[in-house]
């Protein structure tokens, strides 16, 4: 059995917080890039090109990406052989995002869900994290997480289709989500489509796809089939970067599919901002 | 598409020469309030009594920065979502305010009030936190310090850049913009 001390683990997610407040993955980065050059309205390109100099400016002078810093989430893998010394892994995380989120002057947007309150008091700085834990085998732990902002989160939606929707009902169902969106999840987006599995299993499919990286394909050729598809379609709307209108709604869709109930299609789709912050680490 | 820049409180003379599309740069004072602060401040219209600073020609940024860093004035600080003050804005345009900066959609009423009272509703780049932030020279609270982020600021700002999307002849860019590039 391997040990990990407690503090390592608050240290390694602290770390991961404050690092993606400020330094714009280099996955999104690139594909921002891309879509600049090849955004065919000249105010969608302008948007972007602020973009890349608001990821340049927060790189450089340490400031927060964005203003929305999210709520953390968390896909956790831990190996079997592997023990927690001096507390519970989900305390350590949940410590690591207070610190990470004090520490890098990263705003707290959590609140209780009636009195919209800050929980600061109470429970802690933007805590609960979001938390997924997995087990898997061997003796490391495998930590991912994202900031998740508000504006793209309030535009995600999932649904039961009956079995007979198929590709076609998804795809319809798809850009329908990111159509009555617009602007508001700031595009350019990434796609994050859960297929299968129960009401939950979707959800969180789509919610775990959004951490893949950017230029990775997808393993399952029939499934990276319909993402292409579906960013041609989304990029046929013609919403451009920020709502202004344009051809670079999204950057990328990414789909997670899982067997299902035989009386059953579950949908979720759940949309990231262009500030996709997300990283990775294994202790 | 023009370029303008404006320095606040504006007039109705600003705004109406403003169409969609064009780009400004603003300086001067803005403030800074989120839905908790406008149910407040739409409340005490409502009740007639005073605001804790002064709508005419007053400029609107939907706004909760991160907080600052030690010397700086104000943290990271773009636009939020404004369709959650729809609600709201038709309420302070009729009471002398003259602009509001955020992003997304707004409803039929808030256009048509733009009409009505020549306001205008610009758009800032949403997730432009760092370079937004950068632009803003001073940062005060003036009112509900206890909404955190969400309480109402007065700011500085210089050469703020912003597009105007709804403007006082009730064009929409987010509508344009997309019939423009959609493929149907
Ligand atoms: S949707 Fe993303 S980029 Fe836009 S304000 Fe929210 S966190 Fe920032």
């Amino acid at each position: 059995m391997r040990e990990i001390e407690f503090d390592v683990v608050v240290k390694a997610v602290k770390d991961m917080i404050m690092h993606c407040g400020t330094d714009l993955p280099q996955d999104t980065y690139d594909a921002l890039e891309k879509a600049m050059e090849e955004e065919k309205s000249p105010v969608s390109k302008e948007v972007i090109r602020q973009l890349l100099e608001n990821a340049n400016i927060a790189k450089d002078e340490k400031r927060p990406l964005c203003q929305d810093t999210g709520l953390a989430v968390f896909f956790v893998y831990v190996g079997e052989e592997v023990r927690i010394n001096g507390g519970l892994l989900r305390d350590a995380i949940n410590k690591g995002t207070e610190q990470g989120y004090t520490e890098g002057y990263l705003r707290a947007s959590t609140c209780e869900p009636f009195s919209r309150l800050n929980l600061k008091d109470s429970v802690g700085y933007n805590l609960p994290a979001i938390i997924h834990f997995d087990i898997v085998k061997g003796d490391k732990i495998d930590i991912e997480y994202a900031a998740k902002g508000g504006g793209s989160e309030n535009v995600s939606r999932a649904r039961v289709f009956p079995p007979a929707a198929g590709k076609d009902g998804i795809v319809e169902y798809v850009k329908e989500v990111i159509s009555d969106a617009g602007g508001n999840p700031c595009p350019p987006i990434t796609v994050g489509v859960g297929i299968g599995g129960t009401f939950e299993k979707a959800v969180i499919s789509s919610k775990h796809a959004l951490f893949r990286d950017l230029e990775t394909e997808n393993p399952d050729s029939e499934m990276a089939e319909l993402e292409a598809r579906m960013l041609v379609e989304i990029n046929n709307l013609g919403i451009g970067a920020m709502g202004m209108g344009g051809t670079k709604t999204a950057l990328a869709v990414h789909i997670e599919a899982n067997p299902c109930h035989i009386a059953s299609l579950p949908v979720s789709v759940n949309v990231q901002c262009h500030s996709s912050r997300h990283t990775h680490i294994t202790i | 598409m023009a370029t303008y820049s404006l320095t606040t409180p504006i007039t109705s003379e600003d705004t109406k020469q403003l169409v969609a599309g064009d780009t400004v740069l603003l300086n001067g004072t803005i403030f800074t309030a989120r839905d908790a602060a406008h149910s407040r401040l739409v409340k005490l219209i409502e009740e007639g009594k005073e605001l804790p600073f002064d709508l005419e020609g007053s400029i609107i940024y939907f706004v909760g920065p991160t907080p600052p860093k030690p010397g700086d004035p104000i943290g990271s600080a773009g636009p939020t979502t404004s369709y959650r003050m729809d609600s709201f804005s038709p309420t302070m345009l009729k009471n002398g305010s003259k602009g509001m900066i955020g992003k997304g959609n707004r409803n039929q009423e808030v256009k048509d009030a733009c009409v009505a009272y020549d306001g205008i509703y610009f758009g800032a780049t949403g997730g432009a936190g760092a370079l937004l932030g950068k632009q803003i020279r001073s940062a005060e609270v003036i009112a509900y310090p206890e909404l955190g982020p969400e309480a109402v600021r007065k700011i500085t700002v210089e050469d703020f850049p912003v597009t105007v999307v709804n403007d006082t002849k009730g064009n929409d860019l987010y509508q344009m913009g997309r019939e423009q590039y959609e493929v149907k």
